[in-house]
């Protein structure tokens, strides 16, 4: 292959075939950002298209860093990043009694809360909104058919193009009582607002998660009894797990060559 | 000695009345809390003044503190935290009414550090978490890399089998550790000798498998990182009996030793119910009576093909935990004999997932100057075949494509459940590898564990949770 002339930004380029993806148009999934991330109270739950994967960011271009101009021909890449849509029913294993039984537990926040039922790679993640993620979580650790006694803590996740949605608070549930069952809660919230009720009061062993997600993230656990920072110093500035936090790190000389930092390589992403 | 000059009155917080007139009588006597001199570069600092004083003021002083809660800062630098843990300790004479944990001075940013690696480069930095279990760290992000990539149920038997074996020795070596630094932390030098020698076997075989003592990277995605030869099993095999009689050692010194009964008999209690509430896992768990362990509830890496039982005690104390942990080294060891019986009968069979997209492309081989690439290897990519070479390039500096998706894998660890939650975008790096770690978690439970307690046993109860700070902090 010949050396490509200047690139052409709006022709498709071949690898965008290899995500996952199941040939759905661009303008329908913009859409569907819309409709399944703006957490609005009160707002009708409009049910996101069975089996439709859902838009989470843009990935551009093919390498890391921005030293130099990208003359790969790639720079124009523009790759949406697919993640699976809601399942329909029936879910397998144990997912449909898990979701049933929070239905009939609490009927209310699960029709309010449950944006999306998730099913992919055996696991079960709720997709629910944080106005009623107390009244769900609650339900999980106190209803017999549920019981999910042990919390494995709560993840942060930082989507920067999710607009509404930037922030995600993932939780882990374990129940022992019904032979290790798992399920996932994913709440999120918009950056400009980034407050998420604390359930430090219903599971205690999420108390130092909770501090660690704020202390990482920025997420503002409400009623959380101490929400201090936990790993970094206290007089610290801005929270180092967020995508627009650098890696930091210095240049490396070595025999007159320089290689940048990490973060600022020119590597493949 | 006095405590003068803090601005704020009620930092003194519960100390009695009449020691606070007191103190106000007697006078500090001190020439600088007042000076005006200071008063730019002091601003308002606390002032503290360890003059003499006859011994009169001296007893009257203690009979004033014996009456007050004093707030003691345990740590970070403390030979009996288990590492650079910090505790805050706030003490009625010697009972513990308070006890709150600090943590972070080890963090080093291992999770961020990874969504600017690839996949396969992301074992080298969660090994390094907790330093005792690497090799848990590493199967517990493999598993969750292989769920994410959908190719669980492709990993060879052998790399299987593998795994389980490193894990269990390593099991070994981190409860060797545990009880050899609570042994330390309670004076009991003989303890933490015999520990790190009897480790140190253990140490020498993951050496000779993987190249190194500790960090190993040797889980890979896909499989191991290389294969474990004859004669490995054979130094191993030649090493156990020695192993077994020094652990007996260890139980004919600690078991029924008694001071360290009196140390760790109903010390450290959390209930069930404590445990439960508090989601702590592991040893502490099984310690209450519940057998919830995650290689029998939730297999992974074929651990339900194995024979073992799971220990558990009644008394919820740290002595049941020593006990347990004592019991599991022998389990380990039913697990590895049956593993290295495996491995013998598996040989040569291969330890990478099939997929050469995902498999990385050379195995290591020890060559006369120390271990490498293998030469047949380096003999096709760099004369044989370009095509080799591209691909070998690809897949080292590019690395392969993760589906997008989040995935949770959780392993039991010597400590608990290890869980790791991993994200990806579709790329080449995680987008967001985050790691539950058990010491991170359990270690809430300090609190629970200390306060009530005499000062003495906060470093029991510390020492039978088994933090280690790499973990904690990540």
């Amino acid at each position: 292959m010949t050396t490509t002339g200047p690139e052409t930004p709006d022709k498709t380029p071949p690898s965008q075939t290899t995500t996952r993806d199941e040939a759905n148009q661009p303008s329908q999934t913009e859409e569907q950002v819309v409709d399944t991330t703006t957490a609005q109270a009160g707002a009708a739950v409009v049910p996101a298209g069975a089996g439709e994967p859902t838009v989470v960011a843009h990935r551009t271009g093919m390498f890391g860093g921005s030293l130099g101009g990208d003359t790969s021909g790639y720079g124009g890449l523009d790759v949406p990043v697919l993640f699976p849509g809601a399942s329909e029913r029936p879910y397998g294993s144990y997912f449909d009694e898990v979701v049933d039984a929070l239905q009939a537990a609490a009927p209310e926040a699960f029709a309010a809360g449950v944006e999306r039922v998730v099913v992919d790679r055996g696991e079960l993640t709720l997709v629910v909104r944080r106005e009623q993620l107390r009244a769900l979580v609650a339900a999980l650790r106190d209803d017999a058919r549920l019981r999910f006694e042990v919390i494995s803590g709560v993840s942060g996740v930082h989507w920067p193009q999710q607009t509404g949605a930037e922030l995600h608070a993932v939780y882990h549930f374990v129940s022992i009582t019904h032979g290790t069952r798992r399920v996932r809660l994913d709440v999120s919230c918009p950056d400009e607002d980034p407050r998420v009720p604390s359930i430090v009061d219903i599971y205690p062993g999420n108390d130092w998660h909770e501090r660690e997600t704020f202390d990482m993230f920025g997420i503002v656990f409400e009623g959380h009894p101490g929400l201090t920072r936990i790993l970094m110093p206290d007089d610290w500035a801005g929270h180092p797990q967020r995508k627009d936090y650098p890696l930091g790190g210095v240049p490396v000389e070595y025999h007159g060559a320089t290689i940048p930092a990490p973060d600022q390589r020119r590597s493949y992403k | 000695m006095t405590y003068s000059g803090q601005h704020d009155p009620t930092f003194v917080g519960s100390r009695a009345d009449d020691g606070a007139e007191y103190l106000d009588s007697v006078g500090t006597g001190d020439l600088y809390a007042g000076g005006d001199e200071f008063a730019d570069s002091v601003d308002s600092g606390a002032v503290y003044t360890a003059g003499g004083g006859d011994w009169d003021q001296i007893v009257k002083d203690v009979a004033t503190l014996g009456a007050e809660r004093i707030v003691v800062n345990m740590g970070p630098q403390h030979p009996s935290t288990h590492g650079v843990l910090r505790l805050v300790l706030e003490l009625d004479g010697e009972t513990v009414r308070e006890a709150r944990a600090g943590i972070g001075f080890l963090h080093t940013g291992i999770e961020k550090n990874m969504e600017y690696r690839t996949f396969v480069q992301g074992t080298t930095f969660c090994t390094r978490m907790d330093y005792l279990t690497p090799i848990f760290n590493e199967a517990a992000y493999c598993l969750a890399v292989e769920k994410l990539l959908g190719i669980t149920d492709q990993i060879p038997q052998r790399a299987s089998d593998i795994r389980v074996l490193m894990m269990e020795l390593n099991r070994i070596g981190s409860h060797l550790i545990c009880l050899a630094t609570g042994g330390m932390e309670l004076g009991a030098t003989t303890i933490m000798t015999v520990g790190f020698r009897e480790r140190e076997r253990i140490l020498r075989f993951f050496e000779a498998v993987s190249g190194l003592r500790m960090n190993h990277a040797y889980v890979r995605p896909g499989g191991v990182a290389q294969d474990v030869l004859p004669e490995h099993l054979d130094q191993l095999e030649s090493e156990l009996p020695a192993l077994r009689r020094g652990i007996r050692e260890i139980e004919l010194l600690l078991l029924e030793n008694p001071v360290f009964k009196g140390r760790t008999v109903d010390v450290g209690h959390l209930s069930l119910t404590g445990c439960m509430a508090l989601g702590v896992t592991g040893p502490i768990l099984r310690s209450t009576g519940l057998p919830h362990d995650l290689r029998k509830s939730d297999p992974y890496c074929g651990y339900e093909t194995y024979d073992f039982d799971v220990v558990t005690r009644q008394d919820a104390d740290a002595y049941g935990r020593v006990v347990i942990r004592l019991d599991e080294i022998w389990q380990s060891l039913r697990i590895a004999e049956q593993a290295i019986a495996r491995l013998r009968a598996s040989q040569g069979e291969p330890v990478m997932v099939a997929d050469r997209k995902i498999a990385w492309p050379a195995q290591l081989s020890v060559g006369a100057d120390g271990q490498g690439n293998s030469l047949d290897h380096i003999r096709e990519i760099m004369g044989e075949s370009m095509e080799s070479l591209i691909h070998h390039f690809k897949l080292v500096t590019e690395g392969f494509r993760v589906p997008p998706g989040q995935a949770y894998a959780a392993i039991e660890s010597p400590k608990g459940e290890l869980g790791v939650h991993l994200v990806s975008d579709g790329g080449t790096r995680p987008y967001r590898a985050h790691f539950r770690d058990p010491s991170f978690h359990n270690l809430q439970a300090a609190s629970a564990l200390a306060e009530g307690g005499l000062v003495a046993d906060v470093i029991v109860a510390v020492a039978s949770i088994d933090p280690v700070m790499g973990g904690v902090d990540r």
